[in-house]
């Protein structure tokens, strides 16, 4: 017996790699982690390969034990970490032993946390990644969200030292969010005032969003143009449908769409997106694709600064 | 075959999109297919991502390696050199259809639209070969047209919740097979036994962009006998 099994899987815990890439003529999208900063610092703090596959838990409510011992990190929402009933700080790596029991609770702020364990998960790729699309049946296990009783593999120990990221570095699920947009595809068919009015009012999260989009609850765009074809649609590609409420696309997107488009999201503000639930407010801002380049390369340069920032905890 | 004028537009921060045209052709759908192969290989080293579609072409580049500046140069610089690119021809691909309004719920309304037949219906469907423009919606979804004029057809006004795998299915001037079970606005008029999308053979499709599918009638007993579920 190796590896570990799961106790409670929680509201929907899926299995996510960096994301499968080169597919989309297949009509296969990306999937890949909702939230890819949380994601690259779990598997940081474990000094994994960036991209190794993690567990992506949304809500909370998961329960597993380890059938070996491995060093575990959790980074993302506020969801409350347990080994042995013992509270643990997330982002930071925690050594466990076999027949430790691992729990995260409710998140209280954000929506989805990343667990990372040494070596990362070991699952068959399809189509390049492991990434677990629902929609396709794609990834993960059989396609699917996790189970209870499901046992996962998972790598050999690096024997590497624990880490934890200084507080100062963490993000801030709660705070107001801007979302930096660089205008593109049809943006040239909405009209001045109707962008005015785009960029000038807030945005609500509705319910109706997930890994595939977020829909907005805001004032309503209108788009001169009637009819396109079918285009490829990329990440953060804000979607303006018939009723003109918004919809940013994100990592299970379809990859072809009919509807016009404004532009796209900066995928470092998609990622804070993706840990705001319903209500949550939020409003655009246009920035140029030099700007978008820019801020990038800044948070490369940030990241890897970071990460030679790390602290030891043992 | 030389490329036409194209204009190229910025989709997001690592993305470009390619237009050919706002209408579709075979001819575009053709320059688009020959775009993907060239651009495919002379930005290989920098490509994440290429989504051909009926008239354009989506790049998503890694944006730690490049920019768009450089990015669109290339791409100015790839299509005019191309030519020496081999066209693969597209292949024939023969799909065995159980045309019935047991298989196909909206057979008999889409005949009493166009005043024509059931059998006319299904006559007219596999009269012409048609074209596979682009691969997208779901996996292994192929868009292909151009259905005949007589069958154009528009969407249901709410989609069906559940339209089940193999439905063969016509929309404005547009047929398809559904690859799986999912939702869909498309008119029903048959079913395919033919698995159009499976994960776990090589190739995972029957067909690719640019080939060209041919629907033939058979009957139940086929059906059933080529592994069709009703």
């Amino acid at each position: 017996m190796s590896g570990l099994r799961i106790e409670q899987p929680g509201l929907l815990s899926l299995l996510q790699d960096q994301g499968r890439f080169g597919q989309s003529q297949l009509g296969l999208t990306t999937g890949g982690p909702a939230d890819g900063e949380a994601f690259r610092w779990a598997n940081a703090l474990l000094g994994n390969a960036p991209g190794s596959c993690c567990l992506e838990v949304t809500m909370g409510g998961l329960q597993l034990t380890m059938l070996q011992a491995s060093r575990i990190a959790v980074c993302g929402a506020a969801m409350a970490l347990r080994i042995n009933q013992q509270p643990q700080p997330l982002w930071q790596s925690h050594s466990v032993q076999q027949g430790d029991v691992i729990e995260l609770e409710m998140a209280t702020a954000g929506l989805r946390s990343y667990l990372a364990v040494d070596g990362g998960f070991q699952l068959t790729a399809q189509f390049g990644s492991t990434s677990t699309v629902l929609r396709e049946g794609i990834g993960g296990i059989d396609g699917g969200k996790l189970q209870a009783g499901q046992q996962l593999a998972i790598g050999a120990s690096q024997g590497k030292p624990n880490w934890h990221l200084p507080e100062a570095f963490r993000p801030d699920y709660q705070a107001p969010l801007t979302l930096r947009l660089i205008e593109g595809y049809q943006s040239d068919d909405f009209s001045h005032p109707s962008k005015q009015r785009f960029y000038q009012h807030q945005f609500k999260v509705s319910r109706q969003s997930d890994r595939m989009g977020y829909r907005l609850e805001g004032p309503a765009l209108s788009c001169q143009r009637r009819s396109m074809l079918s285009e490829g649609i990329c990440y953060g590609a804000v979607q303006i449908p018939p009723d003109g409420q918004p919809i940013v696309l994100l990592t299970d997107r379809q990859t072809l769409g009919g509807y016009p488009k404004l532009g796209s999201v900066l995928s470092l503000d998609c990622w804070q997106l993706a840990q705001r639930s319903a209500g949550a407010e939020l409003h655009f801002e246009a920035i140029s694709m030099e700007q978008a380049h820019n801020a990038l390369h800044l948070a490369e340069q940030q990241f890897q600064r970071r990460l030679q920032q790390l602290q030891s905890v043992d | 075959m030389s490329l036409p004028d194209y204009r190229i537009a910025i989709a997001g921060e690592n993305a470009l999109i390619l237009y050919f045209a706002d209408q579709m052709s075979a001819e575009i759908n053709q320059c688009v297919l020959q775009a993907t192969q060239a651009l495919q290989h002379e930005l290989a080293d920098v490509l994440l991502d290429v989504t051909p579609s009926y008239a354009s072409l989506l790049l998503c580049y890694n944006p730690l390696l490049t920019d768009h500046f450089a990015v669109r140069q290339r791409i100015r610089q790839a299509l005019a050199n191309d030519g020496q690119h081999s066209q693969q021809p597209g292949q024939l691909v023969e799909l065995p259809v159980y045309y019935s309004e047991e298989s196909g719920p909206d057979l008999a309304r889409v005949a009493k639209l166009h005043q024509l037949s059931i059998d006319d219906v299904i006559k007219l469907h596999q009269q012409q070969s048609y074209r596979v423009y682009a691969i997208g919606f779901a996996p292994g979804f192929a868009y292909l047209g151009e259905l005949p004029e007589q069958l154009a057809t528009p969407r249901l006004d709410s989609p069906r919740k559940k339209v089940p795998k193999g439905a063969v299915a016509i929309a404005d001037r547009q047929t398809a097979v559904y690859p799986a079970v999912s939702p869909g606005g498309w008119n029903l008029i048959g079913l395919c036994p033919v698995k159009m999308f499976d994960p776990t053979s090589s190739p995972s499709m029957p067909v690719a962009v640019g080939d060209e599918v041919r629907f033939t009638a058979i009957d139940k007993t086929e059906f059933l006998s080529l592994g069709g579920q009703l």
